[in-house]
């Protein structure tokens, strides 16, 4: 995929959102976080699954808040409830005790993506893309005006008619990533969406996620257990404990935006790794 | 091996084949009515061809095919749906269905044409019946296939029970459900000739006894023929089906 293809798609799809909302928002991230109200509010989650020996406790007092744009990163070793945590936030799954507020105390309009890429492998590209607007009952031709528009932004023009099959781990996410945007909603969802990919696969992944993010604004929820992953992409990094998960430590990324490869080799993204490192055991 | 020369050879083998039975007719000397010769089935063919009869029966017997298979699948796709769904409703049933299997058709068919009379609803409820197993596994074990994790991503874009039905779980186990299909179609035939010898007073069923008890060979085996092209085109039209709906599998060599 040459770039010139992909910088000239996320130009479109940018000025569509920004028509379409009506608003064209300044793009300095801090400024924002610091002055809007929380969209989600999450109060002493605690979460026990039933077993034969007193019930295995998974999530423990876990409270946080969301503010609309934000991009939030979940980072702990495996067995930490991270993905309870966001099957939770998509309505999965009930907590046992415990709060979480939407604002306007209604569920928001949830997009995941998920470790695997999930595609329904008897629907081709376009198809699984626009399944989130077949289901809203949105008409056959607008669904494939706006599912032709986020695979321009995932980069997969020419692919459309592919079957899942046919497409390679980091492509099979793509599409995953569009299905999760294309219906607009309010809190996209990650669920170590890289997790299955190869190193260099998953690094062209974050910049092209990074674009994305900035290209949409969406309020972005990640779950990973990178510290690289996190520090690249999220404002704020809450690192969770062994099960049972409980926040331990909480980040602000105070890396500038847009960011590319070469942050990464900055100093100070190198102390902020030590920090999370540091924390994690 | 070439293509063009690989499609010829189911041709090639059928016609070995009735070249054989030529032979054996003609070297064995076996009088007509133990081993009628080909030429004799087929005049046979003709014969019955022109005064009508043999469409009538194949007709009829292919309604009594059709019917039964559509009850059958309809209504082991429903049962095996709820099922899947419920595994105390699985526990209640199970027995009964299992029992069912055990019975042979044969043990049960004069039951059925005893207490529905010998028209066409007896026949019906067999092939029904015969169908019904099959293609009720292949729906459970169909449904229960589907992955767990395809269900997350309908809910979390809030699909309804509907839209979970029609988008996710009847694609997903299309291609089981079409493989219990393939085994009901054929099962189908053998019912419904089962209920035709039980009694009955049209069918291909019907064309074999009396071509036996009239020591008319020839007739049997047309009829054992239609029977077979019967079955033939069934299988056909289920392999079709896989072909147009699951063109996603690329398993075209069925």
């Amino acid at each position: 995929m040459s770039l010139r293809g992909t910088r000239r798609a996320t130009k479109q799809s940018q000025n569509f959102w920004e028509i379409a909302s009506g608003k064209v928002r300044p793009r300095n991230d801090m400024v924002k976080t610091m002055t809007t109200n929380p969209i989600l509010t999450v109060k002493d989650l605690n979460v026990v699954f039933p077993d034969s020996n007193g019930g295995l406790h998974a999530l423990e007092d876990i409270s946080f808040e969301v503010c609309p744009r934000d991009f939030i990163c979940f980072l702990g070793p495996s067995g930490s409830g991270k993905t309870t945590l966001l099957r939770i936030l998509a309505g999965l799954l009930k907590p046992t005790n415990g709060e979480v507020n939407f604002i306007g105390n209604q569920h928001p309009g949830v997009g995941m993506v998920f470790q695997q890429p999930n595609l329904m492998p008897w629907r081709s590209v376009m198809d699984n893309i626009k399944l989130p607007l077949e289901l809203e009952g949105i008409s056959e031709t607008d669904a494939r005006i706006k599912a032709q528009e986020m695979i321009e932004l995932v980069g997969l023009r020419g692919f459309e008619d592919s079957w899942p099959r046919e497409l390679s781990g980091g492509m099979a996410q793509r599409v995953g990533i569009a299905r999760a945007l294309i219906h607009d909603p309010d809190l996209l969802l990650l669920d170590e969406p890289f997790g299955s990919l190869d190193a260099i696969t998953r690094e062209r992944m974050w910049m092209e996620l990074s674009r994305i993010w900035q290209a949409k604004q969406k309020t972005v929820i990640m779950v990973t257990h990178s510290i690289n992953e996190s520090l690249f992409l999220a404002d704020r990094v809450l690192v969770l404990t062994q099960r049972p998960g409980k926040i331990k430590f909480d980040l602000k990324v105070d890396l500038p935006r847009p960011r590319n490869d070469d942050i990464r080799y900055t100093p100070h993204f190198g102390k902020l790794a030590r920090k999370l490192r540091e924390t994690i055991e | 091996m070439k293509p063009s020369l690989s499609r010829w050879l189911g041709l090639i083998s059928i016609l070995l084949g009735i070249l054989a039975w030529d032979v054996i007719v003609r070297v064995s000397d076996l009088p007509k009515f133990i081993l009628p010769s080909p030429a004799d089935v087929w005049m046979r063919m003709l014969k019955s061809l022109a005064d009508g009869s043999l469409l009538l029966h194949t007709g009829y017997t292919l309604i009594e095919i059709l019917l039964g298979l559509l009850f059958g699948v309809c209504f082991a796709t429903i049962i095996g749906y709820m099922l899947a769904k419920s595994r105390s409703l699985e526990k209640i049933l199970s027995p009964y269905l299992v029992a069912s299997q055990a019975i042979p058709i044969v043990a049960v068919a004069p039951l059925l044409v005893l207490w529905f009379g010998s028209g066409i609803t007896s026949k019906v409820l067999i092939c029904a019946l015969i169908v019904f197993f099959p293609v009720l596994v292949n729906t459970v074990v169909g449904v229960r296939a589907v992955p767990p994790v395809l269900y997350d991503l309908m809910n979390s874009v809030r699909a309804t029970r509907w839209q979970i039905l029609l988008k996710l779980e009847l694609p997903a186990s299309l291609p089981v459900l079409l493989g219990g299909l393939r085994i009901g179609a054929t099962l189908s035939v053998i019912g419904a000739i089962v209920g035709e010898l039980v009694d009955a007073q049209i069918g291909l069923g019907f064309l074999l006894k009396v071509g036996d008890f009239q020591y008319d060979t020839s007739m049997v085996f047309v009829a054992v023929f239609m029977l077979v092209s019967l079955a033939l085109m069934l299988y056909g039209i289920v392999t079709l089906l896989e072909k147009r709906f699951l063109k996603w599998q690329n398993r075209l060599d069925v």
